[in-house]
C-alpha cells in the first residue's frame, strides 16, 4: 500500500484538519448544505477533538499490545527453545485476521461489557498479523555472513538479539506497525457500536438522524487521520532504513 | 519412573494449563429467562453424574496425551475426540439443567466450556499446522467438521441450547439474511472481479496511471466502512430518484444497494493491486519466449500472462471474500440485511444468544471461505513457485 502525497498537500491537510478539529463550527456553512430539515452541520454533543483524542488512544493502546506479542511471538518462535511454536502461532495470528471484527466485538461484549474493552481486543487480534508476519521476516532474512560474523565476534545469543538481529529487522517491524495502525485507525470506527468513544459515534449519529454532514466529517477525519500517520510513518521507516545500512526491499 | 522433561511437548502444556482453567470454570450457564444473569454450573453439576466423570475422565486423558510427545496423528485424533465429546456434553447439559416444561429457561455453554473446546481446539490447530496436509486434505477435513456439525444441528443433540431456541424462532429470518449476506458478500466481489481485473491489466500496460489508480484506490481503504456506507446513501437515493427504472432494480438510498457499492469499492484495491502484481511477478524470460514465437500482446496475455498471474489474482480474491463476509454485518447498520442483522438487534436489546446467532456464521463463513480459498491458491500456484510475494503484502483490510 502506497499513499504518496506532495509534502505541500499533506501539509494543507494537516492543517485543515487542526482546524477543522479546534473550531468545528468555522466550517458549518459549508457543511450545512449536506443536511435535511434544519438539523446541525456539526458535531456537538462532545467534542470532535476529544474524540479524535480518544480514538487514537484506542488505536494506540490496541497497536502497542498487538506489537509487544506479535514481536514477542516472531522472537520466541525464531530462537532455537521456542521453535515447537512456530507452525501454531502462525495459524493463531492468521485465524486473528480472519476473525471480522464486528464478531469479535459481538463475541466480547458478554466478558467485558460495552466500552473500550471489546474494541481494544478486536483491534488487538486485527493487528498481530502485519506486525508478526514483518518481524518474522525480518529475522529470519538477515544475512548469514552478519550472523556469522557475530557469533564469531562471541556474543551471546542475547547480545545477538538485541544488538544485530533487533536493529537489523527494525525497518521491517516498523513497516509491520505502519499497515496494522492504518488498518486499526478505519476499524475503531464500529466500537462505537458498543459503546466505545471514538470517532465512529459521530458517524453512527449522523446514520441514526439522516444526517450526511455528520457521516462526512466523521469519515474524512479518520480518513485523514490515516493518510497522515501512514506518510509519517512511512519517512520514519526509510529514515532508520538508511541508517541500518541494510539494503533490502521490503 | 523419573519424568523426563524432554518428553514434555511445549505446545501441549499450554493446552493442559488452559484445559485445567476450563475444568474448574462453570461448564454451563443457567437463566431462568433470556434476559436475565446466567448462574454458573461446574462440570460435574451441570451433567447426569455418569456423563460428567466420563467427559471428566476424557479431557484428562486428552491433557496427558498433549503433554506427551506422541505421533502428530496421534495427537490429532485426541483433540477431535475431546471435541466432540464436549459437543456432546454441552447438548446433554442443556437437557440435563432444563426443567421438563419450561420454555423460559435458558442454557448456554460458559466459560469451562469455551476454555477447554480453545484448549483442545489449540492442539487441533498445533497438529494440523505440524502436519501440513495438502490442499484436498484440508478441504476434507473442512467438509468433514461441516459434515459433523450439520448432524448436530439436524438431530436434537443441541435443540436445549439457547442459541437453538433463539434460532428456532427466527428460522425463516435467519436464512433470508444468510442469502442477503452471501449475496453482498460474493456479488460485489464477482463485479470486483470483472472490473477490476480488466483494471489491473490496463494499470500493468500503462505506468503512469498505475500509481494514479492504486494511489486513489487506497484512499478509500482508509474511509471507514460505516462512513462510506452513509455517504453513498445520498448519491444512490439520488439515482433512484432521477434514473429511470433504477429504483426497479432495487436501488435505494437505504438497504442493500449502499452496502453493495461500498464492498464493491473496498474490493476493488485488492483486486487491481494482486492483478499488477501478478502480472509484474511473471518472468521476463517466459515474456521473451512468448515474443520470440511470433505471439500477438492479446495471444501472450491470455496465453502466457494471465495463466502465470493467476494464483496471485486468486490471493486478492481470497483477501476480498474474507473481508466482504466480516464487513457485510456491517451493512445490518443502514437496513442492509445480513447476519448483522441479529448482531446489532441482540446488541440493543442485550440478548447475547440473538447476537451470538449472527456472529457464530459469520465467523463460520470466513473461516470455510478461508480455508477453500487458501486450498485453492495453492492447488492453482505452481509447485515451484517461490516469489508468492502477495498473500500478506495484500492482506490490508479495512472495516
Amino acid at each position: 500500500m502506497r499513499i504518496g502525497l506532495p509534502l505541500i498537500i499533506r501539509l494543507i491537510v494537516f492543517l485543515l484538519l487542526v482546524t477543522f478539529l479546534v473550531m468545528p463550527q468555522w466550517f458549518a456553512p459549508l457543511l450545512q448544505p449536506l443536511t435535511e430539515n434544519g438539523g446541525p452541520p456539526v458535531y456537538v454533543q462532545s467534542s470532535l477533538l476529544s474524540l479524535t483524542i480518544s480514538h487514537l488512544t484506542v488505536v494506540f493502546a490496541a497497536t502497542v499490545a498487538a506489537t509487544i506479542v506479535a514481536v514477542g511471538l516472531a522472537i520466541l518462535v525464531t530462537r532455537e527453545s521456542g521453535r515447537e511454536f512456530l507452525p501454531l502461532s502462525r495459524s493463531l495470528v492468521n485465524i486473528g485476521q480472519t476473525f471480522p471484527p464486528v464478531a469479535v466485538l459481538a463475541l466480547t461484549v458478554p466478558m467485558l461489557g460495552f466500552g473500550e474493552w471489546p474494541t481494544l481486543i478486536a483491534l488487538f487480534l486485527y493487528g498481530l498479523l502485519p506486525i508478526f508476519e514483518n518481524t518474522l521476516t525480518g529475522l529470519t532474512t538477515l544475512p548469514v555472513s552478519v550472523m556469522e560474523a557475530a557469533r564469531g565476534t562471541g556474543m551471546t545469543g542475547w547480545q545477538r538479539l538485541t544488538k544485530v538481529e533487533l536493529p537489523l529487522a527494525f525497518p521491517l517491524i516498523l513497516g509491520g506497525i505502519r499497515l496494522s495502525i492504518v488498518i486499526s485507525l478505519a476499524t475503531a470506527t464500529i466500537g462505537s457500536t458498543v459503546a466505545a468513544r471514538t470517532l465512529g459515534e459521530v458517524i453512527i449519529a449522523g446514520l441514526q438522524s439522516n444526517n450526511l454532514a455528520f457521516i462526512l466529517q466523521g469519515g474524512v477525519v479518520v480518513a485523514a487521520l490515516a493518510v497522515l500517520i501512514y506518510d509519517t510513518l512511512l519517512f520514519a521507516e526509510r529514515v532508520v532504513a538508511r541508517r541500518s545500512g541494510l539494503n533490502r526491499a521490503a | 519412573m523419573r519424568l523426563d522433561l524432554r518428553r514434555i511437548d511445549r505446545v501441549g502444556v499450554v493446552v493442559a494449563l488452559i484445559a485445567a482453567y476450563g475444568l474448574v470454570a462453570p461448564f454451563a450457564l443457567f437463566r431462568a429467562n433470556r434476559i436475565v444473569q446466567g448462574e454458573g454450573r461446574s462440570l460435574l453439576s451441570a451433567l447426569p453424574p455418569s456423563l460428567g466423570m466420563v467427559l471428566m475422565a476424557l479431557v484428562i486423558v486428552g491433557i496427558v496425551l498433549a503433554l506427551l510427545r506422541l505421533p502428530i496423528l496421534v495427537r490429532l485424533v485426541t483433540s477431535f475426540v475431546v471435541l466432540a465429546g464436549l459437543a456432546i456434553a454441552i447438548g446433554g447439559a442443556a437437557t440435563f439443567l432444563t426443567p421438563a416444561g419450561n420454555t423460559y429457561a435458558r442454557v448456554s455453554p460458559g466459560s469451562g466450556f469455551w476454555m477447554l473446546g480453545a484448549a483442545f481446539a489449540l492442539l487441533a490447530t498445533d497438529s494440523l499446522a505440524r502436519m501440513r496436509p495438502t490442499a484436498w486434505l484440508r478441504i476434507a477435513f473442512l467438509a468433514a467438521t461441516a459434515a459433523a456439525i450439520t448432524l448436530i444441528l439436524t438431530s436434537d443433540l443441541w435443540s436445549g441450547l439457547s442459541l437453538m431456541k433463539e434460532y428456532v424462532s427466527r428460522a425463516d429470518t435467519f436464512w433470508m439474511e444468510a442469502g442477503r449476506h452471501l449475496t453482498l458478500a460474493s456479488g460485489s466481489l464477482a463485479v470486483a472481479a470483472l472490473i477490476g481485473i480488466p483494471l489491473g491489466i490496463f494499470c500493468h500496460r500503462a505506468a503512469r496511471i498505475r500509481s494514479v489508480i492504486l494511489n486513489l484506490l487506497n484512499v478509500v481503504q482508509t474511509i471507514p466502512s460505516i462512513a462510506l456506507f452513509g455517504i453513498l446513501i445520498g448519491p444512490l437515493s439520488w439515482v433512484a430518484a432521477t434514473v429511470p427504472g433504477a429504483a426497479d432494480l432495487g436501488i435505494r438510498g437505504i438497504g442493500m444497494a449502499p452496502a453493495f457499492v461500498a464492498l464493491f469499492l473496498y474490493s476493488l484495491l485488492p483486486m487491481v493491486a494482486n492483478t499488477v502484481g501478478g502480472l509484474a511477478s511473471v518472468p521476463r524470460d517466459a515474456n521473451d519466449a512468448a515474443r520470440g514465437v511470433g505471439m500477438t500482446d492479446r495471444q501472450r496475455l491470455v496465453q502466457v500472462e494471465l495463466p502465470l498471474a493467476f494464483p496471485v489474482i486468486l490471493t486478492g480474491i481470497r483477501i476480498v471474500l474474507v473481508q466482504n463476509i466480516g464487513l457485510a454485518t456491517i451493512a445490518a447498520l443502514i437496513g442492509g440485511g445480513g447476519f448483522g442483522v441479529f448482531v446489532f438487534q441482540g446488541l440493543g436489546q442485550t440478548a447475547m444468544d440473538l447476537v451470538l446467532l449472527g456472529a457464530v456464521p459469520t465467523v463460520a463463513l470466513a473461516f470455510a471461505a478461508a480455508v477453500i480459498l487458501d486450498a485453492v491458491v495453492e492447488l492453482t500456484a505452481p509447485a515451484n513457485a517461490t516469489n508468492r510475494t502477495a498473500p500478506t503484502a495484500g492482506k490490508e483490510a479495512t472495516a
